[in-house]
């Protein structure tokens, strides 16, 4: 099927002669065969979003129709890949077609001539059906690929066998004579179906105190972290990309830079998984639009990415998935219903915007997957959003508000006096906090919900007392009011701050978290006590805990929380408990 | 040969603002550039920006003054704007669509690129490394360029710009061959001179503020590595859509062609996003933000992410854009997406610059992206993210006093505010305001140790000890 091009407007192509087309069908578009997507469908017209440079493309050129939606390869071999917004491997493309970005040029996703050694783990004659486990390779030394019949197809396993197959070889075959091969293909902007959504109950553990401590997020949760240029956005998902603890990481560069990017490349290769030990890039799949790159390829890029998510969730594993920014997602819809000449809503974005946050925002979840054996799987979301002016109040942050689960506000102020992870406590939240009680009481400490409750309203505090002050000196503290003051800045410098690229602090475990904390709020009490026995605040400001608190982070995990619980046994010694 | 290749149109159908509308012009394509020929046998030039069966779309690159329908026929090219390239472009000067205006003839090619240039494949991007020596501490020391960065000044009206880009320019090493500082303008540009060049490109300045640079080029004696290209104020505005473009495909011809440091400075990159905003309104788009173009960002992405540095190649591009913010204003939309494209940004302070100070850098919303790629041991110092770091808080702390002062009276404080308060005022008079001093990195740092004894070492809480008993001294 093809039509000729009658228009065109930027990365926008309407072609004739496409009466038979469908919408997202794939298309390639003009000589040397530019990939494009088909958005509007009127008549015999078709409006064509086109992934790469329409620079050269001429009226009357050709758009052909593939006749299916842009698909999404899967199978071994995504995990340490690097694909573009549109999955084209950008390693191999660098390799066989230099530094620049050629136009035109189709690969596939996975090597087509790597072998893989396949376990069947039925046998034939079994029933089964979409989402059941037929099989399973050693794809890397901690991740076993499951091999899932699709969703939506069922029958008999006739045949199935095991040993070192290609992606695209067959492994089995279901009655009817259907062939079961581990590469499959999914439509990018397509939820895969689940069996059962489920309440979140675990952590998403990030090893950063103000996440971990102050606005857990659940796995399977959504956190959006809103913030103006350079507060933060990509440390934070960059850090998360290395430490948190997830089976597997997808990270997406929407839109951002080139040479942040070029950082994770360089770095992950070398750093460990904090669980396995093992190379970061053996849990990593990178998605990568830079900001110079295509924007139709950037809308893309977010599809592709939670695809793959999805798809690791279904084999029952836990995976992150990191947007930086999903705001640059939100632009190039805009762009792309601008060319379309839709009528804008707030700030010119489309009106569906809010809805199609929420789509992206709900394929994230904790879920029993489809089909045999029993397994969970989770897609937890931390997408990074960036606000013009820094102001919230615009409609990407509002709509995504809207069905996060946590908000980890971003702050200039803090950022600009070099406070990261710049969060503003008084803005940031999060609703897991209170269903993942149970889970850091068991597995923590039992009153670690309660060090929560206080840190928070010790900077609740320190925030009326500095509104005092401002008002009319520190004079008109008592020492008692005086004493909390420092005490929270305390907690601040050396709690909530965490310098993302410490050797030691860059990731702190539950632990070591539990008991810093646990010790300076302690070392309130004791300050309190001591002042009512009329010890001077100087003295206390003075004192060797003091000086001990404000090196503890920097302290290796097991030499802290040693260090931490003699000074605590002490303090209680000298005040009482 | 030529004649029959070559197609013609005289259907121009109307002119609007810098638009021109051609009817059935069916063999144009998309970013083909055109010329325009005028009865009179004047020539413009204009690029192809929309196709449909109604009309192309072209905007004209120079003045539509005198255009008129009748008699005017539009000439393709049948090629994308294109640069010339060689060795022979250092020295010259250029006007916004790369042509001479130095009265000397074209040179000839060794090879000849599409303006618009091919998004780089961040997986061969190489990551930036080297620090860059600029003299001046509030860079070298809080916010480190490094080679290969992209590091807007953001600039207000009226603020000294110009004259910090022209320090820069003059004390910095874009060399190789560090620690040995000597710049470009200090006789360097004969020995190894081949190791760097400069491309800078003015866009709606004045011719003041553009011959203030020539000058400073002359005056270094880097004129013969440097190439110019000048969009001025009274010369067409649609042009400077392309003017970066033109400068950039320069840079990447000396860094990645020809193994060069280049340093890029793009003046005023506000003038830039003006023209941008008349092409949207004469296109009746939808506006974005302050009427600007939804496409902004995208649009200044593809100039800013053409600095970096390539895996295997020996060169490199580090951009130094300087913007005017309308009003002073860092929210606003091209100083805010600049940031989020840059990395990171020189802030001038109006403030700063009324108290006499010079460099007036306010450093808290300054920063650099890629410092700690550029500094620490074998680099530049092991102190020096601690400094950088501990400096920062103390500076931004002596603000909220200073301002806490101006309510409560000085009497008010502590004694460790009163220390806070002095340090903010002699860190902006001695450590920010240096003048034309050109201090070399342990100068600066050294210079920081000297805030940083303000306070007694246990304060120092974001200093190692072993780095806090090696530079603060006996006392304290
Ligand atoms: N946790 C952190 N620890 C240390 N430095 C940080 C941290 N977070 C941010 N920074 C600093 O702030 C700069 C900007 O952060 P970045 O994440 O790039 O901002 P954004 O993505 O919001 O523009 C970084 O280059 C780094 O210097
Ligand atoms: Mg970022």
């Amino acid at each position: 099927m093809s039509g000729t091009i009658i228009k065109i407007s930027g990365p926008t192509v309407v072609a004739r002669e496409m009466a038979q087309t469908r919408m997202f069908n794939r298309v390639a578009v003009g000589r040397i065969g530019l990939l494009g997507e088909v958005i509007r469908v009127r008549r015999d017209e078709a409006t064509i979003q086109v992934y790469e440079d329409t620079t050269g493309l001429a009226l009357g050129d050709e758009v052909s129709d593939a006749g299916e939606p842009l698909l999404v390869e899967l199978g071994p071999g995504l995990l340490g890949s690097i694909f573009d917004g549109v999955q084209r491997p950008l390693d191999v493309l660098a390799a066989e077609h230099g530094d620049w970005i050629a136009r035109g040029l189709k690969l596939p996703a996975l090597p087509r001539d790597r072998q893989w050694v396949f376990t069947p783990l039925v046998r034939p004659g079994t029933q089964v059906a979409g989402g059941a486990c037929v099989g399973a390779i050693q794809e890397t030394e901690k991740i076993q690929h499951r091999v899932l019949v699709p969703p939506g197809v069922s029958g008999t396993v006739l045949e199935i066998r095991g040993g070192t197959f290609t992606v695209t070889e067959t492994i089995a075959v279901l009655d009817d004579d259907r062939p079961l091969a581990m590469l499959q293909r999914w439509p990018v902007r397509t939820p895969r179906p689940v069996a059962e959504r489920l309440p979140p109950v675990v952590p998403f553990i990030t090893g950063q105190r103000v996440f971990d401590m102050l606005f857990p997020v659940a796995s399977g949760g959504t956190v959006i972290v809103p913030g103006g240029f350079g507060t933060g956005k990509t440390v934070v998902e960059q850090t998360l990309a290395k430490y948190a603890q997830a089976d597997i990481i997808i990270y997406i560069g929407c839109g951002e830079r080139g040479n942040e990017m070029t950082e994770v490349l360089a770095d992950f290769p070398h750093l460990k998984d904090p669980t396995t030990g093992l190379p970061l890039m053996q849990r990593t799949v990178l998605v990568i639009n830079t900001s110079n790159m295509p924007v139709a390829a950037r809308e893309t890029s977010i599809y592709t990415g939670i695809t793959l998510a999805e798809y690791y969730r279904d084999m029952g594993y836990s995976v992150a998935l990191m947007a930086d920014s999903t705001s640059r997602w939100a632009e190039a819809t805009r762009e792309i219903s601008a060319r379309l000449e839709e009528m804008p809503g707030e700030e010119g974005y489309p009106t569906y915007l809010a809805t199609k946050l929420a789509e992206f925002y709900e394929r994230g979840g904790c879920v029993r997957c489809l089909g045999q054996a029993d397994r969970q799987g989770s897609v937890t979301i931390v997408s990074a959003i960036s606000p013009p002016g820094g102001d919230f109040s615009e409609p990407v942050t509002q709509s995504s508000m809207q069905v996060a689960g946590a908000l980890w506000a971003l702050d200039s102020d803090l950022a600009h006096r070099r406070h990261f992870p710049a969060i503003n406590w008084k803005r940031s939240f999060s609703l897991y906090a209170a269903p993942l009680d149970p889970w850091f009481r068991a597995q923590v400490a039992p009153d670690w919900p309660q060090l929560r409750i206080d840190l928070a309203a010790l900077l609740q505090k320190e925030e009326e007392l500095q509104e005092i002050v401002q008002l009319v000196g520190i004079d008109a503290l008592q020492d008692q009011e005086r004493i909390a003051l420092e005490v929270s800045r305390l907690v601040r410098e050396e709690y909530l701050r965490q310098n993302a690229f410490s050797q030691i602090d860059a990731a702190c475990p539950l632990e070591k978290q539990y008991w810093i904390l646990k010790a300076l709020l302690l070392f309130l009490h004791y300050c309190r006590e001591r002042l009512k026995q009329g010890w001077a605040i100087e003295q206390l400001l003075g004192s060797p805990f003091r000086a001990e608190l404000e090196r503890m982070k920097e302290t290796p995990p097991r030499d802290c929380v040693q260090q931490a619980r003699a000074m605590i046994e002490k303090m209680g010694q000298e005040v009482g408990k | 040969m030529d004649d029959l290749i070559t197609r013609e149109y005289e259907t121009v159908s109307g002119i609007a603002g810098p638009l021109l509308f051609l009817e059935r012009a069916r063999t144009a394509s998309m970013g083909e550039m055109v010329e325009i020929l005028l009865p009179s046998g004047e020539t413009r030039r204009g690029q192809v920006i929309e196709l449909s069966e109604q009309h192309a779309i072209i905007q004209v690159l120079e003045e539509t003054t005198g255009l008129g329908i009748a008699g005017t026929r539009v000439r393709l090219t049948e090629s994308a704007a294109m640069m010339d390239l060689s060795p022979d472009l250092l020295g010259r000067r250029f006007n916004g669509v790369g042509l001479p205006i130095d009265g000397l003839p074209p040179i000839i090619p060794e090879a000849r690129m599409e303006i618009i240039g091919r998004p780089l494949n961040p997986v061969a991007r190489d990551k930036p490394a080297h620090f860059i020596q600029t003299g001046i501490s509030t860079i070298d020391g809080l916010n480190t360029l490094v080679r290969g960065q992209k590091l807007p000044i953001f600039s207000g009206a009226g603020l000294p710009a110009k004259e910090l880009a022209a320090q820069i320019l003059r004390q910095a090493n874009v060399r190789e061959d560090l620690p040995s500082p000597p710049s470009p303008f200090k006789g360097e540009a004969k020995v190894g001179a081949s190791a760097f060049a400069i491309v800078f490109a003015a866009m709606g300045v004045t011719f003041r503020e553009a011959s203030y640079f020539l000058q400073e080029f002359e005056r270094g004696g880097v004129m013969e590595h440097t190439v110019v290209f000048l969009n001025l104020a009274d010369d067409p505005t649609i042009e400077r859509l392309l003017t970066p473009r033109y400068a950039l495909t320069t840079a990447e011809y000396f860094a990645f062609t020809q193994g060069r440091h280049v340093l890029v400075i793009l003046t005023d990159m506000a003038a830039y996003c003006e023209a941008l905003r008349q092409i949207a309104t004469a296109r009746e788009e939808i506006p974005g933000r302050r009427g600007y173009p939804g496409y902004m960002y995208s649009d200044l992405a593809s100039i800013y992410e053409r600095a970096g540095r390539i895996r295997g190649k020996a060169g490199s591009i580090t951009q130094l854009p300087i913007l005017t913010m309308p009003d002073d204003d860092i929210t606003h939309p091209i100083p805010d997406l600049t940031g989020y494209i840059t990395e990171g940004q020189i802030v001038l302070s109006r403030e700063l610059h009324r108290k006499g100070i010079f460099p007036p850098i306010d450093v808290l919303p300054s920063l650099s992206r890629l410092m700690n790629l550029g500094i620490g041991p074998g680099k530049t110092r092991e102190d020096h993210r601690a400094v950088a770091d501990q400096l920062y808080a103390l500076y931004a702390q002596g603000r909220d006093v200073r301002r806490l002062a101006a309510i409560v009276g000085e009497e008010g404080l502590t004694d460790s505010d009163r220390r806070l308060l002095k340090l903010a005022q002699d860190f902006e008079q001695e450590f920010v305001n240096q003048g034309e001093q050109d201090r070399d990195i342990d100068g600066t740092l050294d210079l920081g140790w000297k805030f940083l004894r303000y306070l007694p070492k246990d304060r120092l809480t974001r200093v190692k000890p072993e780095l806090i008993e090696k530079h603060y001294g006996a006392n304290g």
